[in-house]
């Protein structure tokens, strides 16, 4: 499956507890996309974090084609929770696909709000990301609250689950499979589909039954 | 044991809850705000306290009373604000009281910046406050070793009376890495009989105070201090060694820096240097007698001290090589990491002087 198939909607929202591997999984998302010949934009929205944010990827980004909508360069090492103008660029031109990368909780997920009534006329995908080895979020009730905290500040609706269950680098497949179980309770409580597994592609062929979607870990420590 | 991720400021508040900390109180700063954040919710839950405070001196300052009644008590900042305890530190050292002080340090002087630095080396490794008194400085690479230390933090605070600062980099609070709870045996710790919580039958009251007015007295108390210091000194030195059994440079570096030599070190030998690293786990008490033994091996040809600062703990290493092999410095400040790159070559430098 292309990422264009698993991922239909032009703009694609990522929000999730903190930790739960938003980022990671975004810059691969827009590197998939852009990789497929789509005219792609990666939004950072993380107002949350100081550090481990996808504005640390522009060249990464830029040389694959994804644009890097940003909080401007003057800014790039503050916490400031400043939004970058181009975002309406992007919620606008039909023509681009775009992955906004959300800051953590429902307190990171709060940018969206300002943004909604422009979202909600446009084709997108409101996706909730689930770690199991995550521990506030590891019970399918804690996962629960998180996803309905996200979903009372931003005024939308989550449309998808991604099951993107890691360890950092030491993820084995039995951590994606408890991944699963968590995303499938979840889905079962909220009725929202568990739209993909997300997995380091090393595991394609033992989690084949899950058709995962392919991740390389692109966030690394600066002694990786 | 089941593996969790965990980002290393919650870690680190969750490892304190564990250890039975019960009250927390803080002010917020970047890069440590999950420490309180985690607290705020969790301490409450655990049958603890948490206050955010208005400002660091009055957090500090709280931790002073709650410790003095003898209950587990911590706080927490980067920085600047622990340079606003300083005052604090330096009473409980003088009222022998156990606390926790846990700085995950970003880039100064001053307001600095809010990236990863190490820069408060001095103040935390020297007592940053008035008067002759040192503090147990833990300073963790990696956040398994965060939780772990933490949970000792505790412990040792309480045998020796004493504050005891947890020195995390910025990374160190704001990197992700999987985790294990492992069952502990806690030290077997002495009463606190000495905790103004009450009369409670005794004969006497307990009375807690950092002025000492008579000057003999003043001296007197500054010499029980001396031995308590002395005591942690023999005691509480910890460090590691990576690839050193074969080392012919030594690259001494802790926190975030040492994970960098580390693979500068594996790198290095894939070129035909033996390099290794020597990590100190305690930056005070500082692993000198250990590091002085390996500079007065043969093989041993030089040292490299990489920091997240501009030469401080240099000095520590120059007190223990004293001159037996040449020790050359790189570091970066101010948020800035050292690359793996930089520190190769920096160690092919080093090492083109003396082979």
């Amino acid at each position: 499956m292309t990422a264009m198939e698993r991922f239909p909607h032009r703009l694609t929202l990522v929000t999730g507890h903190y930790g739960t591997g938003k980022t990671e999984f975004s810059v691969n998302l827009a590197l998939a996309l852009a990789g497929e010949g789509a005219r792609t934009a990666l939004a950072d929205l993380d107002i949350v974090n100081p550090y481990f944010r996808s504005r640390e990827q522009r060249g990464l980004l830029e040389a694959a084609g994804v644009r890097l909508i940003a909080t401007s360069q003057a800014l790039a090492d503050a916490d400031v929770p400043a939004l970058p103008a181009e975002l309406h660029g992007l919620l606008e031109d039909r023509t681009v696909r775009g992955v906004l990368d959300i800051g953590g909780d429902p307190s990171g997920a709060r940018v969206l709000a300002r943004y909604r009534p422009k979202i909600a006329k446009e084709d997108y995908q409101l996706l909730y990301v689930v770690n199991a080895r995550r521990p506030e979020v590891r019970t399918a009730e804690r996962s629960v609250e998180y996803l309905r905290g996200i979903e009372a500040v931003t005024g939308l609706r989550c449309t998808g689950l991604v099951n993107n269950t890691h360890l950092c680098g030491e993820t084995a497949p039995e951590d994606v499979r408890e991944g699963a179980l968590l995303a499938g309770e979840v889905s079962r409580l909220t009725g929202v589909p568990v739209v993909c597994h997300a997995a380091e592609a090393r595991f394609a062929d033992s989690l084949r039954d899950l058709d995962p979607f392919p991740m390389e870990i692109r966030m690394k420590k600066p002694w990786e | 044991m089941k593996r969790e991720i965990w980002k290393g400021s919650e870690a680190i508040a969750e490892a304190a809850i564990r250890a039975g900390c019960r009250c927390f109180f803080g002010y917020p700063i970047t890069p440590q705000n999950e420490i309180p954040e985690y607290m705020s919710y969790h301490m409450p839950q655990s049958g603890g306290v948490f206050v955010q405070a208005e400002s660091e001196l009055a957090a500090v300052n709280m931790v002073y009373g709650a410790a003095a009644s003898g209950v587990r008590a911590m706080t927490s900042s980067s920085s600047p604000g622990v340079s606003l305890k300083q005052e604090g530190i330096s009473y409980m050292a003088a009222c022998q009281l156990p606390a926790v002080v846990v700085n995950v340090m970003r880039g100064g002087p001053g307001l600095g910046s809010i990236q990863p630095a190490q820069g408060d080396y001095f103040q935390a490794t020297r007592g940053g406050g008035n008067g002759d008194y040192r503090t147990v400085v833990l300073a963790p690479a990696n956040i398994q070793e965060a939780v772990d230390l933490t949970q000792e933090a505790f412990d040792i605070a309480d045998q020796y009376r004493n504050p005891v600062v947890l020195l995390a980099d910025g990374l160190i609070g704001q990197m992700m890495e999987p985790i294990v709870w492992k069952e502990r045996t806690p030290r077997t710790l002495p009463e606190k009989t000495w905790a103004a919580c009450g009369r409670g039958g005794r004969d006497h009251n307990n009375f807690i105070t950092s002025l000492l007015i008579d000057a003999p007295a003043c001296e007197a108390h500054n010499l029980d201090l001396a031995k308590k210091t002395a005591e942690m000194e023999k005691n509480e030195c910890r460090w590691e060694e990576i690839l050193l059994d074969d080392a012919e440079l030594v690259i001494v570096a802790y926190g975030t820096p040492s994970r960098v030599a580390q693979t500068a070190a594996e790198n290095l030998r894939k070129q035909g240097i033996k390099a290794g690293v020597f990590r100190p786990i305690t930056v005070w008490p500082y692993p000198y007698a250990r590091l002085r033994e390996i500079a007065g091996l043969d093989r041993v040809k030089t040292f490299l001290t990489v920091e997240m600062s501009l030469g401080q703990m240099l000095d520590d290493v120059n007190l223990a090589v004293a001159e037996r092999k040449p020790v050359k410095f790189y570091g970066r400040c101010g948020g800035a990491i050292p690359h793996v790159s930089e520190v190769e070559q920096a160690a092919v430098e080093a090492w083109k002087e003396v082979k």
